[in-house]
């Protein structure tokens, strides 16, 4: 395809959890927990509140279609009053805005003057207070990963949300930790490239060494818009090698709507906004949906026939985009007759249906079926989005279903959704404070040391550069670790550990680094370090590991083992000579366990040998 | 510049349009057209002098007549508070019918009358400030109204709900609520507070009442005694706590269910009266261990001082001196405890019966703010000292009792 040809122009926004060592506003740990360590939960409403400026956010608008919608939380030992919206926020913390500064220093941007706090207004219930804290901390950098690089547009630092357990039940240990938030510009003109950019952010991000690792600890939203179509903000992409293909179904979808469009306006295609109650019509439908509800209401799309039921992605049609609208009020979903009759609704219910709203053959007939107040609602809602279709693509919010597809979520919030966070004071980012602030070596300029300074294989270099151990694998080089030694234990044998289904997470840094500078100190053989870990993973000490797998071996010890070995095979060692070194060596090896190191056993066989021959 | 001004500004390399907010520590703040809000230097900002935002329109409230009568009056506090450019900080400039956009349910409920008597936040409430509102809440009762609310900063409210209960005597609920968490966050509790306020001024209760979360859930709220109450959290939605009885009753949400206590005054037991007279020059003092005699005579002149004693009402025998030539120059002096909760008892130890001797009032079960402002009343309408006296250790608006409950 040609994307130049489309329109194409895509950006991203980047959010990556920053790994502090306490909440962004208020004093407790940055620590995940499991549901099942919960000492208490409690239940809140939410709703939408007027900005400053007298007007309510259509995002937070159609957030509170879902009413009476209680929000039950989960706290922990390690969540305070500030987490329940009980307490005022403590001071923003100074580590976080450090870090975010740094970052932005890292790509060349402007710090604000004066940071100020603000609250984004989001109802979903995600976060207790009704809106998440965030700020503008630095503005317009630039970073040089792609052909004539892309511009950053800002970088914010705002609170994570609480993590969503099921439902409208949230936990409130993800509450709170900091978040660096990195958006670009819409410099991007390929899917390629999207990806290419994101990828180098998270490297950037990681450089620092301070950021969260691990699964949802940094997630991609993506900006894309096509001549003639919308700008639409992709949610949660949390799969770098999937981002490019969102983009792909993303320009799809758009011109798919397009396409539609034209087609409406061809037809002279138009909603109905009569709504006919066809309860009666389905009392005895074979659909168990539809012969339960309450209520069951129809409108015609004048017009429509066919299009409802096109596919504009994979998995989705147009009338998923109604369903998702009309989802809003509370309903399960809708019914067209672009895909009836099915789902139980039988062939001559579809005609009685025609039949009983005049619908011609080119038109479209949609249901609704639930309380009559949700279904109003949700007929509300499908008339809205049919009439959307006349414009094309509409401006939206969507989240990303498995294998790249989209769904909506909400309209895209504007300016109105910011409110200023009264309880926070500003913080002033002298220039001072800005020139002082030092700018962490790239993990990609590591990766070029380590491999030219310190001899490492360009491979375990890479791999070691962009390790979570990397910070230690530096520690360990600068006290005198050999850079070899130190990038194998940390990458490759910790690896082979945990595929063998050795615990390696709970392994300390200290713990390793200890057992690496005993080996540097002879005190172990390198050949031991496995089983060490092994054992230091399953709870004990270092110095008794070594103690019982490595104990240290005196010289007369490993001379006996020796030339136990020789004169047992002295027969083989007269025969074969020095060539018996090689066969020799593995089962001194395997005598003496990993407590020698392989150089030593070497030396002391050659000078036995060298006696006996 | 002038706030609301549409501003670009240059700066990094950008050129950002946004409106100009305020002055904070010498930088300029926009609200850039992205809703976030920036400090920068003066210099880099330039007026756009054709942009002029439009000014919100007010929104108006339309109100249903058929309803029953209700009254708010605000005070300001956070129920209905919004940001004050000024400082940045969260201020009370609502008027009455703002809380009503504010809690769109309450138009289902009632057809309200708002008074805007005062708007400030509680802490800068005065006794000057309660006699207008005893006066405002009299002339709605005189109106004809079903029930009062009084919109009121969650600070001083156990004070003025103590002072209005003494002021205005009410054959309708007059309700104090407030809320915790500022009305422009979608998290307050100013809806659930205003929406059971509303259900518990319509209610069978005949007394002035606190209502506010009784947990921080947003389950139901508790309906404390005007006189009874007590903030005791800085910051939870369910700060407030019938002290020494139980709650007058709850207010189930989001049904609105009430429910009272039998103990309780009903609608029409008493008559409306206005008993609006209150001797400002009464005092409030926390002992502490080591305090200075001195500290206690610099309350001398004053018509009456209300200590916060230790345990069962003592000061250290150092300051029984000074207690001494208080009594004796006239000043009144109730003893009440830092404990709260329980009974005030001079006679068990000697520097009680000292403090006796001295001429101090057991202040009995009664809250420390709630004595003093019953001390204020009371002095305004009686000028013999020994009626005072006895006054102060009857009950007169559900203050103290005979008995001191157990199991709270």
């Amino acid at each position: 395809m040609d994307y130049e040809d489309i329109g194409l122009m895509a950006g991203i926004e980047i959010h990556q959890q920053l790994d502090t060592k306490e909440k962004l506003f208020c004093r407790c740990p940055t620590k995940l927990r499991d549901v099942s360590e919960k000492n208490g939960e409690f239940k809140r409403y939410l709703r939408a509140t007027e900005s400053e400026m007298g007007e309510i956010d259509r995002a937070a608008k159609e957030e509170m279609k879902k009413q009476d919608r209680i929000y039950t939380y989960y706290e922990y030992d390690t969540t305070c009053l500030v987490e329940n919206d009980e307490e005022p926020p403590a001071p923003m913390n100074p580590e976080a805005v450090e870090l975010a500064l740094t970052m932005a220093k890292m790509m060349d941007m402007s710090p604000v003057g004066q940071v100020h706090v603000m609250r984004k207004l989001v109802i979903d219930g995600s976060n207790t207070s009704g809106f998440q804290r965030t700020s503008l901390v630095a503005l317009n950098g630039r970073i040089p990963c792609i052909p004539g690089g892309a511009g950053i547009e800002s970088i914010c630092l705002e609170e994570e949300a609480a993590q969503r357990v099921e439902g409208d039940l949230f936990s409130l240990d993800r509450l709170g930790i900091p978040l660096a938030e990195i958006t670009t510009a819409p410099d991007m003109k390929t899917p390629e490239q999207v990806k290419e950019v994101a990828a180098y952010i998270g490297m950037l991000l990681r450089s620092t060494g301070r950021v969260k690792r691990g699964i949802g600890t940094i997630r991609q939203d993506v900006n894309i818009s096509i001549r003639g179509g919308a700008r639409v903000e992709i949610k949660g992409v949390q799969d770098l090698n999937l981002i490019d293909e969102v983009v792909r179904r993303e320009i799809l979808r758009q011109q798919n709507l397009l396409f539609i469009r034209d087609e409406l306006i061809k037809r002279e295609a138009s909603v109905s906004d009569e709504i006919f109650d066809v309860t009666e019509l389905f009392k005895d439908t074979g659909s168990a949906i539809l012969k339960k509800a309450k209520s069951i209401l129809a409108v015609r799309l004048l017009g429509f026939n066919g299009l409802v039921g096109k596919e504009i992605q994979p998995g989705r049609r147009l009338g998923s985009e109604m369903s998702d609208y009309a989802k809003k009020c509370g309903v399960g979903g809708l019914f067209h007759t672009d895909e009836l009759p099915a789902y139980g609704v039988s062939e001559e219910e579809v005609i009685k249906l025609r039949g009983f709203t005049n619908a011609n053959p080119g038109d479209c007939v949609i249901l609704v079926a639930d309380t009559k107040k949700r279904a109003q609602c949700a007929i509300g809602q499908i008339l809205m989005r049919a009439e959307m279709a006349f414009s094309g693509v509409p401006e939206e919010t969507r989240k990303m279903l498995e294998e790249g597809s989209t769904s909506y979520m909400r309209p895209l919030p504007g300016a109105a959704r910011m409110y200023p966070e009264t309880d926070v004071l500003p913080v002033d980012i002298t220039d001072e404070y800005w020139e002082e602030l030092r700018i962490p070596e790239l993990i990609t300029e590591k990766e070029k040391r380590f491999a030219e300074e310190m001899g490492l294989d360009p491979a375990l270099a890479k791999n070691i550069a962009y390790s979570v151990r990397r910070p230690l694998f530096e520690i360990a080089v600068s006290k005198g670790v050999k850079p070899n030694l130190a990038a194998r234990t940390l990458y490759s044998t910790l690896r082979e550990l945990k595929r063998d289904g050795v615990d390696t997470v709970s392994l300390s840094d200290a713990d390793i680094l200890e057992i690496m500078l005993a080996v540097e100190a002879e005190k172990a053989a390198k050949e031991a370090v496995p089983d060490l870990l092994r054992a230091v993973s399953k709870g004990d000490s270092v110095a008794s590991a070594i103690e019982k797998i490595a104990p240290s071996v005196s010289e007369e010890e490993l001379s006996e083992v020796v030339s136990a070995v020789i004169n047992e095979r002295i027969d083989f060692v007269k025969e074969q000579g020095m060539r018996a070194l090689g066969p020799l060596m593995g089962v001194v090896m395997k005598e003496m366990r990993g407590r020698v190191d392989g150089k030593v056993i070497s030396e002391a066989l050659k000078n036995e040998l060298k006696k006996v021959l | 510049m002038e706030t609301g001004e549409r501003v670009l500004c240059k700066y990094a390399g950008t050129q950002l349009k946004g409106t100009y907010i305020t002055e904070r520590n010498g930088k300029a703040v926009i609200k850039l057209d992205s809703g976030y809000n920036i400090g920068v230097l003066h210099s880099t900002l330039e007026v756009i002098p054709k942009e002029k935002p439009a000014a919100p329109s007010p929104k108006k409230i339309e109100q249903n007549e058929k309803l029953p009568k209700l009254s708010i009056i605000s005070t300001g506090g956070t129920i209905a508070s919004k940001i004050d450019y000024r400082t940045g900080a969260v201020t009370s400039q609502f008027e009455a019918d703002d809380i009503l956009r504010a809690i769109p349910g309450l138009k289902d409920i009632a057809h309200f009358n708002a008074h805007v008597p005062a708007t400030i936040l509680s802490e800068n409430m005065t006794p000057a400030i309660w006699k207008t509102l005893a006066r405002t809440i009299f002339d709605e009762i005189n109106s004809g109204t079903e029930g009062i609310i009084v919109t009121h900063g969650t600070d001083t409210m156990a004070y003025s709900a103590a002072a209005v209960s003494f002021m205005v005597q009410t054959p309708v609920p007059i309700i104090f609520a407030g809320s915790q968490r500022s009305a422009d966050r979608p998290s307050s509790d100013n809806v659930m507070n205003g929406m059971c306020s509303a259900a518990a001024a319509l209610s069978d209760l005949g007394e002035v009442a606190v209502v506010m979360h009784a947990t921080t859930n947003d389950d139901y709220c508790a309906v404390h005694r005007g006189t009874r109450v007590r903030k005791m959290h800085t910051s939870r939605r369910d700060a407030f706590k019938s002290m020494n009885i139980k709650p007058l009753g709850i207010v189930d949400y989001p049904s609105l269910d009430v429910k009272l206590e039998d103990s309780v005054v009903r609608r029409g037991e008493n008559k409306a009266a206005l008993f609006d007279n209150l001797e400002e020059n009464v005092g409030l003092l926390y002992f502490y261990p080591g305090m200075k005699p001195e500290v206690i005579s610099a309350f001398s002149g004053y018509k009456g001082l209300v200590i916060a004693g230790t345990g069962l009402g003592h000061t250290s025998s150092a300051c029984i001196g000074a207690v001494r030539d208080l009594t004796k120059a006239g000043t009144v002096v109730v003893m009440t405890s830092q404990c709260l909760n329980g009974r005030v008892c001079d006679r068990v130890y000697d520097t009680g019966r000292d403090l006796l001797d001295a001429g101090i009032i057991e202040g009995e079960d009664m809250l420390p703010e709630v004595a003093f402002v019953k001390l204020m009343w009371v002095l305004g309408q009686e000028k013999d000292t020994e009626k005072v006296k006895a006054l102060m250790k009857t009950d007169l608006r559900g203050e103290t009792g005979r008995c001191t409950p157990h199991g709270l």
